[in-house]
């Protein structure tokens, strides 16, 4: 799971739950792959990015220090660019748990793949 | 990438190990995925560097294909972990790490009314499960969701019987449709429950836009 998944990904869908977001990350193996630097790409993704979230993420699994603490005001900077590209496109929690913020409810990553399913008596 | 050498390819993406049939689990054949692919690609631009989701992407062949043309993001979801380990092995296999999978019910995305994933994609793919099995309706479902998750066009494979429930029930759903190709979808006799070897289904695949935009 790339931290561009889990900007997305929240446990609001659990009954009671208000936010459900962002979710903590409990990692218990993070790697970091190769991907295709793709600047326009990245550019496009900034304004979609929930920013405190991506910071959220990034402490979660000791990247923090890669990214800046605000979304870059300079979009043509790539310098700046690569080192989003890394955090959210690189950076790959391969096994661990996702908790809802509210509830403490674990969702499980097993071989790279958050486990969003709900049960029955979390709806 | 030529039609050809990406249809190729996907013949090598390994299928299901034990396809569940509540489920409607087969595999994408190549050729069709192959051929859906290659038009988004270079009919309408829809698959290189953008963003592109596969609903029930099964072992993924819809999502490899978009990746190997040229997609920036790739994110696959689907219901079934056995199902999502075999596509985890083949994107390893491949070696085309631009794609995410998440394991979810795609009839529950939009649950959540605030879901971040609402109009997230350029681009959707899906081939959905045609809703034959007592689940009528499934494959207009997925699309509902499929519509919410893109501002950009979606692509989807329905049965050519059901051609004009589909294209009507999509307009209700603020989306146009139009066929691209009508195709023979050649089903390898997977279940035990088939008594014929391989039996021949003609499927439409149809390219749906929002008509506001």
């Amino acid at each position: 799971m790339k931290l561009i998944t889990h900007n997305m990904l929240s446990s609001k869908t659990i009954k009671g739950v208000v936010y459900g977001y962002p979710l903590i990350i409990r990692a218990s193996q993070v790697l970091t792959k190769d991907v295709d630097f793709n600047p326009e790409f990245i550019q496009r993704m900034i304004p979609k990015l929930d920013w405190s979230a991506l910071k959220f993420a990034a402490k979660c699994v000791g990247h923090e220090e890669d990214l800046p603490d605000e979304p870059p005001a300079n979009m043509a900077d790539e310098d700046v660019l690569k080192r989003i590209h890394h955090v959210v496109m690189e950076v790959d929690v391969v096994d661990g748990f996702l908790e809802c913020p509210e509830t403490k409810r674990q969702f499980p990553i097993t071989n790279g793949i958050p486990n969003m399913l709900l049960n029955e008596n979390d709806v | 990438m030529k039609l050809r050498q990406l249809e190729a390819h996907l013949q090598e993406v390994q299928g299901f190990q034990e396809p569940k049939v509540a489920l409607e689990q087969y595999v994408t054949p190549a050729h069709i995925a192959a051929h859906l692919l290659h038009a988004a690609h270079v009919q309408y631009g829809d698959v290189e560097r953008k963003t592109v989701a596969d609903l029930g992407c099964g072992c993924g062949v819809l999502a490899l294909g978009a990746a190997m043309l040229g997609a920036a993001a790739v994110t696959g979801f689907d219901i079934d972990g056995a199902a999502l380990a075999v596509c985890q092995e083949n994107l390893s296999e491949f070696e085309l790490p631009c794609i995410e999978l998440v394991q979810t019910d795609v009839l529950q995305l939009l649950t959540d009314a605030g879901t971040r994933w609402r109009n997230h994609f350029d681009t959707v793919i899906l081939n959905p499960p045609f809703g034959t099995k007592n689940n009528q309706g499934t494959d207009l479902k997925f699309l509902e969701v499929a519509g919410a998750l893109t501002q950009g066009a979606v692509y989807s494979l329905h049965k050519s019987s059901t051609r004009k429930h589909v294209i009507r029930k999509a307009s209700t759903l603020g989306l146009a449709g139009e066929v691209v190709a009508e195709l023979r979808y050649d089903l390898p006799k997977t279940y035990a429950f088939h008594k014929k070897t391989s039996v021949d289904v003609q499927v439409d695949f149809i390219r749906f836009t929002h008509k506001n935009s």
